[in-house]
């Protein structure tokens, strides 16, 4: 029992109680999430970058304790990059999903990482995987996680449509995060989008008014 | 052998003066003690055929077999001592179970064979240890590489092949093997083929019996190695008999 009077967020861990969202397109994938990492009920960061890189072409959305996530990530881009050099050619995104997948359930009392892995290898093109909270590992034709994606269930289930282009998936992605952003009040700051095909990756930042409102609109 | 007595063979870590190592060359000369193995890759999958030289008759039929399932998509076909082969089979075995394992997929052949060979060639750089007397060839089919086949010998080193032999008659195989365009042929077809080299090879003088193993992996066993069923492998020997006879007849006219 501590007496001490600081405020509870000292002492809380970051989290990124967030918004993720990851959809396979035609040749690749778009990735995309929420910018907000918390201590408690403080904003410690309004500017997160939750999409993070595994290897040139294979990133990963991050939700769940900041700190886990983060040291998950690392070792799975060691892992990656080790792979890269042994085999002379870049990793596949399902051996990437499995090696997440593996620290995740093997340790799954431990952490508190709910990941997404997007990305593009030349032998499958773009895919998504999900891996929540106890380590399962699906693929999936898109994707939705952290404590946003509840808000935003109806939203994608009622849009998703298989055969989008990369500009649908990207106006999807975006409306789906602008949403939880509204609603989810561990949600918000920008919106970072990814969209990583054979070419490589091209990363968007929708700002202040440029992230998707509806009926806020007056 | 103008090697012994030079002091030069006693280890595997000391080279001689002109650059070589006796106790790698002598683990060659005992894959050259064994029967043939012959592996050749077509356009839809891998053949293996073995010439397995029984010196007993008192042996079961099929017993000490030359061809292993390595995983679900690799066999490999060995030459030379019996026990280094099932010790060197089992190392591949955990490689490819142990990729399984840590990345959820099967294991690309051209990663066992470099961690295959890497084993084999540590096996030449310490006193401590001898060198394997086996060269083995690996095959395997999958939907992303297509087939593939390599070998491995003593020293070490690997080679990708579109057909290879090694054992006894290595030479002679190569020859024959070299006459087919096998990139062009589907696996049904090399299997007779193989099963006849690995009869013309034999050397009925000097090695009396011997059984014809045979196997494969390909887009007709649905990327698993196996040995080929009871009636392709029955086609295959009257195949091979045929020819061989056929080949006698006419040696007989030169006469």
């Amino acid at each position: 029992m501590s007496f001490s009077t600081a405020p509870d967020w000292t002492s809380a861990e970051h989290e990124t109680g967030t918004t993720i969202m990851a959809v396979e397109y035609d040749g690749g994938v778009v990735i995309g999430a929420d910018s907000r990492t918390t201590t408690g009920a403080y904003i410690a960061n309004r500017v997160t970058d939750k999409l993070t890189k595994i290897t040139d072409k294979i990133y990963c959305c991050r939700s769940g304790s900041a700190a886990d996530t983060q040291a998950v990530a690392d070792i799975v881009s060691y892992h990656l990059n080790f792979q890269k050099m042994d085999m002379g050619e870049e990793p596949k995104v399902k051996i990437a999903a499995n090696i997440f997948r593996e620290l995740c359930y093997n340790n799954r009392d431990n952490l508190s990482a709910g990941i997404i892995v997007g990305g593009w290898d030349k032998t499958e093109g773009g895919q998504v995987y999900a891996i929540p909270l106890g380590g399962m590992l699906t693929r999936m034709p898109f994707t939705t996680g952290g404590s946003g994606s509840t808000y935003i269930y109806g939203y994608v289930d009622a849009n998703f449509k298989t055969g989008m282009t990369k500009e649908e998936c990207l106006k999807f992605v975006a409306n789906g995060v602008g949403l939880a952003i509204s609603r989810d009040g561990s949600s918000g700051g920008v919106v970072r989008l990814a969209a990583i095909n054979k070419d490589g990756v091209e990363r968007f930042v929708l700002t202040g008014n440029q992230v998707p409102t509806f009926y806020e609109d007056y | 052998m103008s090697s012994i007595g030079t002091g030069y063979d006693l280890s595997a870590s000391q080279f001689s003066p002109d650059g070589r190592v006796f106790q790698v060359e002598y683990a060659l000369k005992a894959v050259e003690n064994s029967g043939t193995a012959v592996g050749i890759r077509g356009k839809d999958g891998v053949v293996f055929g073995v010439e397995k030289l029984v010196t007993s008759k008192l042996y079961e039929a099929g017993a000490n077999k030359r061809l292993f399932n390595i995983d679900r998509h690799i066999g490999i076909a060995t030459a030379g001592l019996m026990a280094d082969s099932r010790a060197v089979v089992e190392i591949a075995r955990e490689e490819a179970s142990n990729y399984r394992y840590n990345y959820g997929l099967p294991i690309p052949l051209k990663n066992l064979t470099d961690r295959v060979s890497g084993y084999v060639h540590a096996h030449t750089l310490y006193s401590s240890v001898r060198p394997f007397g086996v060269s083995m060839i690996l095959g395997s089919h999958t939907v992303e590489e297509g087939p593939q086949m390599y070998l491995i010998d003593p020293s070490g080193v690997s080679w990708g092949y579109h057909g290879c032999a090694t054992g006894k008659a290595k030479q002679a195989a190569k020859t024959e093997i070299e006459k087919l365009k096998m990139k062009d042929m589907p696996i049904a077809d090399l299997v007779k083929e193989v099963a006849k080299i690995i009869y013309i090879v034999h050397d009925e003088v000097k090695d009396k019996n011997f059984e014809l193993e045979l196997s494969w992996v390909g887009e007709v066993t649905g990327g698993k190695h196996e040995l080929v069923p009871k009636n392709v492998y029955v086609e295959a020997e009257k195949f091979a008999k045929e020819a061989l006879e056929e080949s006698d007849d006419s040696d007989e006219e030169d006469l």
